[in-house]
């Protein structure tokens, strides 16, 4: 089981092209860090994946079906997409009816609602939040109403599109504890982000973007260890790798305690 | 000069049971770079809110304690006219572009429009800090059909095509790449360097400790430590305070308690590689 690109291309109806000719395989169950500047076409390519775009050439499957072949409402159960900007997404008057809405749209048994809305609150840590109306909340918060939302949906793929941006340490936290979490239990999930050091840490598997393209596929440190993709896609390496760049020390070093031992080898080499 | 003293702040928003502001005592100067950083809900935008004068006169609820703008209590200042004082950078573009304006160019020009301001001079502006900003391809575009990222740069030109002696920005790179973010962070600091004061909210401390002259910590509607840059970044007691501090400064920290210390923690990229040369110098020896 899982999601296919098959040289896929995707232009928006005014004619403007964001993706060209996509190849990619996510399992499922797998986590992965989606990396590129803006206007690299990584929004547009997630959207691909739950039939919020439907490719213009290629096909998208997910567990085998084509894209084209089903509704975006009906890949929706499969393929949770958060979207970036929250406001896009809520409309309910309280975060609790936010999160209920969709197991109630799918007729769940009281039980169950209650069940899923209450392991969405809990991995999202919004659970002071629920009578608020979400427009009241804070902006980072909110995010996780959003991201609550759908995880109460239980979908096969959770994509999450830039959720630390605006966040702070304790959000990351959250977020890491969630992805954590739910990798654990199975979900595959699929975060576009700029936040390197988030990346490092959280995601087995980078794919790189740039100019509407998948232009690296690899594990973290192997995409920014690549100065070629790492220029392409104009991303920012980690602090950390910078650092044992400037010092030239080999192992293409990710982490603190990697950096702290290359330079200890070094001292005992002297 | 100084150009916001806050003595003894308390603030309560309507209806709410706990402070957003409490006890908070801080002198801006004039021309000066200050990052604002901690927790979100810790006070920081509320404190944006009150230089500004949204609060009290937009938001209203209880404030005590002394709180002057440019020399005069923000209860006797007109709000509109510290809103041609002081420009502010909304935390979320999305809510902050108009929504009205049909072209990027025209959502640029409404602030100096409405402040009547001549049509040449409204043309040159604009198309000035459009090239500033690398927006000029977008000028022609609907600011609805902009993806975050160039929102974000559409809401940023159109406060600073105002000109104002002060900047509160909120959070103004959440949704850009890290070239975007590098260009806004220069923008800043031109403006800086044009002797504007900046009040800057933000949570990418790698660019803080880069461009900040000064770090003010809250947490809880506190003010729980500030000062220069280069010394508050490098306390990992920040961490406590659920503020972040750079990489470069937790290596630092851990080279010091593996037994090879460095000369001094460093807080940015540069540094930790300059001090780390130096210790291999010393080792070498």
């Amino acid at each position: 089981m899982a999601i296919e690109f098959k040289d896929v291309s995707f232009a928006y109806p005014n004619g403007y092209v964001a993706n060209e000719h996509l190849d990619l395989v996510i399992r499922d169950g797998e986590t992965l860090a989606i990396v590129g500047q803006n206007g690299a076409g990584k929004t547009t390519a997630v959207k691909l994946m739950n039939g919020l775009n439907k490719p213009t050439c290629g096909d998208v499957l997910v567990d085998g079906i084509n894209t084209r072949e089903r509704s975006c409402a009906q890949l929706s159960r499969t393929v949770g997409y958060v979207f970036q900007n929250p406001d896009d997404q809520i409309f309910n008057s309280t975060a609790l009816a936010e999160i209920e809405y969709m197991p109630r749209y799918l007729k769940l048994s009281e039980e169950e609602i209650t069940r899923r809305c209450g392991r969405a609150v809990e991995l999202t840590g919004i659970g002071g939040y629920l009578k608020m109306n979400p427009l009241d909340i804070p902006y980072a918060i909110r995010k996780f109403v959003a991201i609550a939302a759908i995880i109460a949906i239980e979908p096969k793929y959770l994509i999450l599109d830039e959720p630390t941006a605006g966040q702070d340490k304790r959000g990351n936290e959250t977020l890491e504890r969630m992805i954590r979490e739910l990798s654990r239990e199975g979900t595959g999930v699929i975060a576009i982000t700029h936040d390197m050091d988030f990346v490092t840490r959280n995601f087995p598997r980078v794919v790189a973007m740039a100019h509407k393209n998948i232009i690296a596929d690899g594990t973290a440190r192997e995409i920014f260890w690549d100065s070629k993709t790492v220029g392409e896609a104009r991303i920012k390496k980690p602090q950390i790798a910078q650092i044992a760049e400037g010092l030239k020390l080999p192992g293409d070093i990710l982490f603190c305690g990697e950096l702290t031992e290359a330079m200890r080898q070094e001292k005992r080499s002297i | 000069m100084t150009a916001v003293e806050l003595k003894n702040v308390n603030y309560k928003y309507p209806l709410a049971d706990e402070y957003a502001l409490r006890d908070v005592s801080f002198r801006f100067v004039e021309g000066r770079f200050y990052g604002l950083i901690g927790e979100n809900g810790g006070g920081k935008t509320t404190l944006c809110n009150l230089i500004r004068g949204l609060v009290p006169h937009f938001y209203h609820g209880e404030l005590e304690g002394e709180a002057r703008v440019f020399g005069m209590d923000i209860k006797e200042h007109n709000a509109e006219e510290l809103a041609v004082r002081i420009g502010y950078v909304f935390q979320n573009p999305f809510n902050q572009m108009s929504g009205i304006k049909s072209t990027v160019f025209e959502e640029v020009a409404m602030g100096l429009e409405n402040l009547g301001v001549e049509k040449e001079e409204i043309i040159r502006k604009v198309e000035e800090v459009c090239h500033f900003l690398g927006i000029e391809e977008l000028m022609e575009k609907n600011p609805n059909e902009l993806s975050g990222g160039q929102r974000q740069r559409v809401a940023f030109a159109s406060i600073i095509v105002m000109d104002n002696e002060m900047l509160v920005i909120d959070e103004p790179t959440s949704q850009l790449d890290p070239q975007g973010t590098e260009n806004v962070f220069e923008i800043i600091r031109n403006l800086k360097e044009a002797g504007k004061t900046i009040i800057l909210v933000e949570h990418k401390i790698d660019m803080i400790a880069e461009y900040c002259d000064e770090i003010i910590v809250m947490k809880e509607g506190k003010i729980v430590c500030s000062g220069e840059t280069q010394d508050i970044l490098s306390r990992m007691e920040l961490l406590k305070y659920d503020a972040q501090i750079p990489e470069a400064a937790i290596w630092g920290h851990e080279m010091a308690a593996e037994g090879m210390p460095l000369s001094r923690i460093p807080i940015t990229t540069e540094q930790a590689v300059q001090y780390a040369v130096e210790r291999r110098q010393t080792d070498g020896n």
